[in-house]
This record gives structure tokens, C-alpha cells and sequence, in this order.
């Protein structure tokens, strides 16, 4: 996919609870096509300590107002900048990056979307695909607590919805491998992002159980378009390769996470 | 329009700009944003004879005005490069040149002939500056003898033009560069990443699962160009200066000082077009002092 250099202007900047930011970009010329899982690199001018560009999934593309989504967590300097930006400002942007999660080609699939944290935020998007594609999408967030969940109506339009918190203050108390819808439904797949600890768990347990999974890796970038070499994940056959390029998506059968 | 034509040994370059080893992939990676034939020459990724995986993750770490790097000369050795990178890259309008690493003075010398049957690959650039490898990399770099030895002997095999990377980890950078020139380097390119460090204070470890790595960006810029300058003053052959280089202004101060080229390096990050932008300020500029060929200008400080 052609990759672009684009100054977009922030349309609106939605502070969500206290840590998050939901900015909201537009570009003067049609948004070029961008894939579930692919995300995009935004250059932080206003901070002095920020060099590098700043790599975030794509959340939502809106076709019909022509805006990207980006969900930002203040995280460091980067990110909190990133926050104060205003409707009118413009942000430079390389998009789209990276590779994407697999469409099911049937319609009749039972896919789970389990999301963490801001790892959630492509997750979204990636429901609002599949469900423009006929199938039907779980999703299954978990957060610390009730603060950190984020969008919760926009995911209920696209599929059906359920949560876990680590402190029981919304949803199932506990972790997103211990919820009971994993009892209750046979997935066909499992697609996942979020804190490494809770996407190794997810892996193992869709290993054991013998569904397909993918998950979507957040190592830390420079370049984002595979020259640096900085970003790299382990393969099975020990071989390093760039979260940018080769994934942010990578099946877990190629990773060496497994037990 | 001035002329933005120089030559570094037997290369001829379209203008001074060219792209630094380990920032631009093999150029491909850059070509959706910016017409790369442009550039006066890209300086391919690090390349071992034999495939290197390089170091475990961490290996970025991010500082004000730059960063920490510590790859480890990750690359899938020069067979696999000449037979599945060469084929796709040898067309490229612009002079495509391999950044040639080693262990020993054999693996040195063993990636250099092969490089040397490619018939569109005109120059190496010698890397004896790599801060992130055990063996062979800077510890070639930071001895005269270590650096002559090693510049001796891929001589004998490579007769295309030979760049010679310096490390800035030295006390004095002019000896080096006079004892690779003495062994027929055609030119030097300075400066490779300097030596630095990062901690994560809440973790209590270091940032880099190397511990140390190689500080790059424009947090750099005036140590490389003060090296540049001493070094102008004590060699003949011509310098390629690198080191922080963002903008045509940065560039301008590397030319001034005595670079009759240079490299952006880790800016192709922030700003994947920066080499056109340099390109079109350095012609803006000599226009504007009405110099009518930039070599004109090159360590042509008042004083």
C-alpha cells in the first residue's frame, strides 16, 4: 500500500476520563484506504524533550466526514502533547503504516475482539470493519477500572459487548481470560491488543483451545517504516523482525511467545 | 540554479546530500514520500558477510534532540544482499553505496570483495565506528593501528572509491583520519554515533538491553561539526560530514567547516523528505550569495 505524508487538521479533541485524549483529524484530499490494525506515525513539534514521532493505531476512520481517529494515552511528553492540541491545529502525519488484521472471508465467523487498556483502540475499527462485511464481532475489553474504559457505546454498535475490570468496578471482576463468555461461545477467532502481559495470556489461551489468533504488538519505534530496525519481535525461528513493517499484526504461531 | 555537483574520490555526486547508513533501510523504504533519485547517494544499511539477527529488544531509546540506538548491525549478510536487495535497488538514479561491516580483518575484507563484482554498487563505506557490536566495529575505529591495519587491507581488494566511517569515541579523531588517508582511503566520513546511555529510573535498569548504545540526532550536531573542522584541517582527502543534520542550515555549517558532502541521518525519521528539503535550501542559499558551484564553499569559513 502506498504510504503518505499528510498535514491534517485536528477537527475535534475529546478528552476522555483523565489519562486518555480522542483526537479527531481531517485531510483537504480524500483519505487514502486504510486497513484494520495499521496505524500511523504523528510528528510532535511542541515538546522540547519529543523527538521521534509518535506511532498510534488507527481507531476509526470515518468515511463520511472524511476523519481519522486516533485514541492517545498521556503516556509521556509525546502523548500529552499530543493532547493539548487544538481544533484548527495541524498535525503531520505518515500513514498508512504496517500490516492489518485478517478479514474472515466468511460471513457465518464467530470472531472475538478482546482489547486492554488503550489497546482497545483498534479494536474498534477493526469491529466497524467486520461488521461492514457482514460478520458479526464480539468484543471483549478489560481495564484497572471503571475509568479506563473508553468508548464503550461506539462498541456496542458494531457487535455484541462485554467487559472485565481488575477491581469489579464495571463488568466481571478480573481479567479478560477469565470472563465467562469464553465458556459460553466457540470463537473462530481471537484478535487482540493491549499490555504484553495480557496479550501472552490471550495467545496461550487461544493456543490451547485451538483457535486462531492474532494480536497486535506496541514495541517502541523510531522510524515506523522498517529502515531503523529498532522495533524488533522474536519469531519462532529466532529470527528478529520489525513490529512495523512485518506486523503490528502477527499471527501467534510465528511469535515465540507460546508455551 | 547553482551547481550542486561534487566528487568524493571517483564518485561523482548530483548535489552534496546524501542519506546515512542505518537511517534510510535500502532507500526503497522512502520512495513513497520523496523522489529518492534526487539525493547525491544513499547509504545502504550496515552489511556483514555473514546475516547478523543483532542485539535482543530494547535497542531505542529516545533523548532530547535525538536518540539512542543499539542494533547491532542487524542485516542478512552480503550474499543474500547481492543476490535478492542488489537486483532491486541497482537502478536507482543516484549512487547506491554499502555501509561494510566486519569481526576481523577476514570478514572486513571478505564483505568488501563481494561487494566490489557489483557492478552499480560504485564505493563502500568502511564502518570501523559501530558502537553496538563485541567484536571488530569500533575497536577497529579507535586505534590508529587498529584503523590502518584494517583500511590496508580492504585496499588491496577494493579498487572503487572507499569512504572510511570514523568513530567520535576517540581523544582525537585527526589521527585516525590521517593514518586511514595514509592508507589509501579515498575519503572519511565522520561521525559515526557517540557512546551514551539511558536509565528507566522506575525500573531501575537500563533502557537498553545493551545497556549502552549510540547517540545520534541533532543533540550531536556541534561535537560532529568541530570534528569535521579539525579533521578538514589536518587531511587532504575530502570529508563527508554527518551528525545531526536536519536542515539545509545544519548542512551549510558541515560545508562550511569542510565537508564536501553530507548525510542526514536519523532527521529521515521525523522528516522522511528532509533530504529534499536540504537539497533545495543548499540552492537557495548559494544562489542568494551568489555562488555559482557550492565547492566554492566548501571550508570556506571567514576567519
Amino acid at each position: 500500500m502506498k504510504k503518505y505524508m499528510l498535514d491534517m487538521k485536528v477537527t475535534a479533541n475529546c478528552p476522555l476520563h483523565n489519562n486518555y485524549c480522542l483526537l479527531k483529524l481531517t485531510a483537504d484530499q480524500t483519505l487514502p484506504e486504510m486497513l484494520p490494525g495499521q496505524f500511523v506515525q504523528v510528528r510532535v513539534d511542541r515538546s522540547p524533550t519529543t523527538f521521534l514521532r509518535r506511532p498510534i493505531s488507527i481507531n476509526y476512520v470515518d468515511r463520511e466526514t472524511n476523519e481519522l481517529w486516533l485514541l492517545v494515552q498521556k503516556i509521556g511528553d509525546g502523548t500529552r502533547t499530543m493532547c493539548e492540541s487544538r481544533p484548527g491545529d495541524i498535525l503531520n502525519l505518515l500513514l498508512p503504516l504496517g500490516n492489518s488484521f485478517t478479514i474472515p472471508a466468511d460471513k457465518g465467523q464467530k470472531p472475538l475482539l478482546i482489547g486492554g487498556g488503550v489497546g482497545t483502540a483498534p479494536m474498534l475499527y477493526l469491529g466497524a470493519v467486520l461488521n461492514e462485511a457482514g460478520i458479526t464481532p464480539t468484543f471483549l475489553l478489560g481495564a484497572r477500572t471503571e475509568k479506563d474504559l473508553l468508548q464503550l457505546e461506539k462498541f456496542e454498535q458494531f457487535g455484541d459487548l462485554f467487559v472485565t475490570t481488575e477491581d469489579g468496578s464495571f463488568g466481571e471482576k478480573g481479567f479478560v481470560t477469565n470472563h465467562s463468555v469464553l465458556q459460553q461461545v466457540a470463537f473462530d477467532q481471537i484478535y487482540t491488543c493491549g499490555p504484553k502481559p495480557m496479550m501472552m495470556a490471550v495467545a496461550n489461551y487461544a493456543h490451547q483451545s485451538g483457535t486462531a489468533c492474532e494480536v497486535s504488538l506496541e514495541n517502541t519505534m523510531a522510524c515506523g517504516i522498517g529502515a531503523c530496525l529498532c522495533c524488533v519481535e522474536k519469531t519462532k525461528e529466532e529470527h528478529h523482525v520489525c513490529v512495523c513493517t512485518e506486523g503490528p499484526v502477527f499471527n501467534i504461531e510465528k511469535l515465540s511467545w507460546l508455551n | 540554479m547553482a551547481e550542486l555537483n561534487v566528487n568524493i574520490g571517483k564518485l561523482a555526486l548530483k548535489n552534496p546530500v546524501m542519506t546515512a547508513s542505518g537511517t534510510f533501510g535500502y532507500g526503497i523504504e522512502y520512495a513513497d514520500f520523496m523522489d529518492i533519485s534526487r539525493l547525491g547517494g544513499i547509504f545502504v544499511k550496515g552489511t556483514t558477510i555473514q546475516p547478523r539477527e543483532g542485539n535482543a529488544y530494547p535497542r531505542m531509546a529516545e533523548t532530547p534532540s535525538g536518540m539512542l540506538n543499539a542494533v547491532g548491525l542487524q542485516n542478512k549478510g552480503a550474499h543474500y544482499f547481492a543476490e535478492h536487495i542488489y537486483p532491486e535497488i541497482k537502478d536507482i538514479d543516484t549512487n547506491m553505496i554499502v555501509n561494510v561491516s566486519g569481526s576481523s580483518i577476514e570478514t572486513y575484507v571478505e564483505c568488501a570483495e563481494k561487494i566490489a563484482e557489483l557492478d552499480q554498487i560504485p564505493a563502500i563505506e568502511l564502518n570501523i565506528s559501530c558502537p553496538n557490536v563485541k567484536q571488530g566495529g569500533m575497536a577497529f575505529g579507535v586505534t590508529c593501528a587498529g584503523a590502518s591495519e584494517v583500511v590496508k587491507a580492504v585496499r588491496k581488494v577494493y579498487p572503487k572509491t572507499m569512504i572510511v566511517k570514523l568513530s567520535p569515541n576517540v581523544t582525537d579523531i585527526t589521527e585516525i583520519a590521517r593514518a586511514v588517508e595514509a592508507e589509501g582511503a579515498d575519503s572519511v566520513s565522520l561521525i559515526n554515533t557517540m557512546l551514551g546511555m539511558a536509565v528507566d529510573v522506575e525500573k531501575r535498569k537500563p533502557i537498553l538491553s545493551t545497556v549502552t548504545g549510540g547517540l545520534s540526532g541533532p543533540c550531536v550536531k556541534p561535537i560532529a561539526v568541530r570534528m569535521v573542522w579539525q579533521t578538514y584541517k589536518a587531511v587532504k582527502i575530502p570529508i563527508i560530514g554527518l551528525g545531526g543534520i536536519a536542515t539545509w542550515k545544519d548542512a551549510m555549517e558541515f560545508i562550511l567547516a569542510g565537508a564536501t558532502a553530507i548525510q542526514i541521518g536519523t532527521y529521515n525519521f521525523v522528516d522522511p523528505t528532509a533530504g529534499i528539503q536540504v537539497i533545495d535550501g543548499l540552492n537557495e542559499y548559494c544562489d542568494r550569495h551568489g555562488v555559482k558551484s557550492i565547492t566554492e564553499l566548501i571550508g570556506a569559513l571567514h576567519h
